[in-house]
């Protein structure tokens, strides 16, 4: 591990040890849910009662508080569930893998949200609930690649190979993401018009952008927190023989 | 064995074993045809609409024949054992799977080019896009058959991979779908498809030099 610095090392070979990060994250939950609050609620407060409405969309252009940091999510978490496969696959880490595996079914609810979110969005804009629009239409791409990816893991038995086997799927949806949105928006302006599809991208005001950025952050966080405890309880479930969950359950009884 | 003798055996031994059982080759190659007669039956017999539809129709058609063969690329090798000596051998095994990828192609992928000017006629698609087509379905079901490999190895341990499979390799052909629909439609109305044509090589020429890897690292995780 020559390229590595050795306290990041260290890191996170005390990371890759089950009963230490068990113990770890549980520290941090509450922390962690006291700082998604924290960012949640003026998020909220900002973006659905200071920010002044738009001029031309009026409120409706207020879910954007929702649609955009989901969209957001949707595409971190599948480049996380990736970076963690890949660090699965190299080093045998099985954290890596179950973080991996636990982001999923996380990022496919983040890039549900982002599509319904734009959906209702788009009935009083574009008049219609789907528009074959460039985002949308490699939103739900993104889709079928998490359903892929949850699908692969439900369907081998022996978990250990399913990780490996998820792995290798997102580190080549990773790789084909890039070119399936490009592919995506390319084929769409050559298909349709210039009708409405984007939102003009000229400086949003800053009272509009701040809560946004809250938002953002919060979504992050939240993101953190679910896949730790999912990652905490497929943890659980896969270690249930080994000797520090049975003390752990023995002292708690 | 030197490497490209190994190599040139996989697809000798291939094809040899796909002509003693030619109905892997004609099974694809009948989907295909049928699917396509299906569309006129179901949305009538209007020669404009299916004419303007016609590009889809047959890309999409093709995609779906070529997911239906996929199964046949690692089944018969998984069942009999030789996949393991393909892994175990000293040669690399991604250079392997592309051999075998090489026989499927030719033997699932090709007759899919030979059919397809017969049902540009069905369809009634211009004279001038006819050779367009089959370009794009030169460049493109290659492409096919090396992206569906990765979800054949990831699949082909597990006794009811079919559904699963479509899940997982449909998504990733849509770059393919789109470029070539597009270019048969383009040359269709006079127009210049030489950025189509480009960007479906670029796919092709990444799919050579990517797919092979995590194809092989599948494989070894699927016999494991």
């Amino acid at each position: 591990m020559f390229l590595i610095p050795d306290p990041i090392g260290k890191f996170f070979h005390r990371m890759a040890s089950p009963p230490h990060f068990y113990a770890l994250t549980e520290k941090l939950m509450p922390w962690l849910t006291v700082f998604f609050l924290l960012l949640l609620l003026p998020g909220l407060y900002g973006g659905l009662v200071l920010a002044p409405p738009d001029y031309q969309q009026g409120d409706s252009y207020r879910i954007i508080y929702i649609h955009v940091p989901s969209a957001w999510m949707s595409l971190f978490i599948y480049v996380v569930m990736a970076t963690a496969g890949a660090i699965g696959l190299i080093w045998r880490i099985k954290l890596a893998e179950i973080v991996a595996i636990s982001s999923a079914p996380i990022g496919a609810s983040f890039t549900f949200i982002a599509l319904v979110t734009g959906s209702l969005w788009g009935k009083p804009m574009w008049g219609t609930w789907w528009v074959w629009d460039a985002r949308l239409t490699s939103e739900l791409i993104l889709l079928f690649l998490y359903l892929g990816v949850i699908g692969l893991y439900g369907a081998i038995d022996d978990k250990r190979t399913a990780s490996k086997a998820v792995a290798i799927l997102a580190l080549v949806g990773v790789v084909n993401i890039p070119i399936i949105h490009y592919s995506v928006e390319w084929w769409n302006t050559l298909h349709q018009g210039p009708t409405v599809t984007k939102m003009d991208k000229p400086s949003i005001h800053i009272s509009m952008l701040v809560p946004l950025l809250l938002m953002a952050g919060a979504f992050k966080l939240y993101y953190v927190i679910a896949m730790l405890q999912r990652a905490r309880l497929e943890l659980l479930q896969r270690e249930r023989n080994a000797q520090w969950v049975k003390a752990m359950l023995g002292k708690r009884a | 064995m030197s490497l490209s003798h190994a190599f040139f055996a996989i697809i000798r031994r291939d094809l040899l074993l796909a002509l003693r059982k030619r109905s892997e080759i004609a099974n694809p190659l009948l989907f295909f045809v049928l699917v396509i007669t299906l569309f006129p039956l179901g949305i009538g017999a209007r020669p404009q609409l299916l004419q303007a539809i016609a590009p889809g129709i047959i890309w999409v058609s093709a995609l779906l024949a070529a997911m239906l063969s996929l199964d046949s690329l690692f089944r018969s090798d998984f069942d009999d054992g030789s996949l393991e000596q393909i892994v175990l051998s000293p040669h690399p095994t991604s250079v392997l799977v592309l051999a075998k990828v090489t026989a499927h192609w030719l033997v699932t992928g090709l007759p899919l080019l030979l059919m397809a000017p017969l049902l540009a006629v069905f369809l009634g698609m211009p004279q001038t896009s006819i050779g367009i087509l089959l370009l794009t379905l030169l460049l493109g079901t290659p492409v096919l058959s090396l992206i569906g490999a990765i979800g054949v190895a990831l699949t082909v341990g597990l006794r009811r991979g079919g559904m699963i499979l479509s899940l997982l390799v449909l998504p990733l052909y849509v770059p393919v779908l789109i470029f070539a629909g597009n270019a048969v439609e383009m040359a269709g109305n006079g127009l210049p498809v030489t950025a189509q044509i480009n960007i479906l090589i670029a796919l092709l020429l990444l799919a050579l030099v990517l797919a092979p890897w995590p194809t092989a690292a599948a494989l070894k995780m699927s016999i494991s």
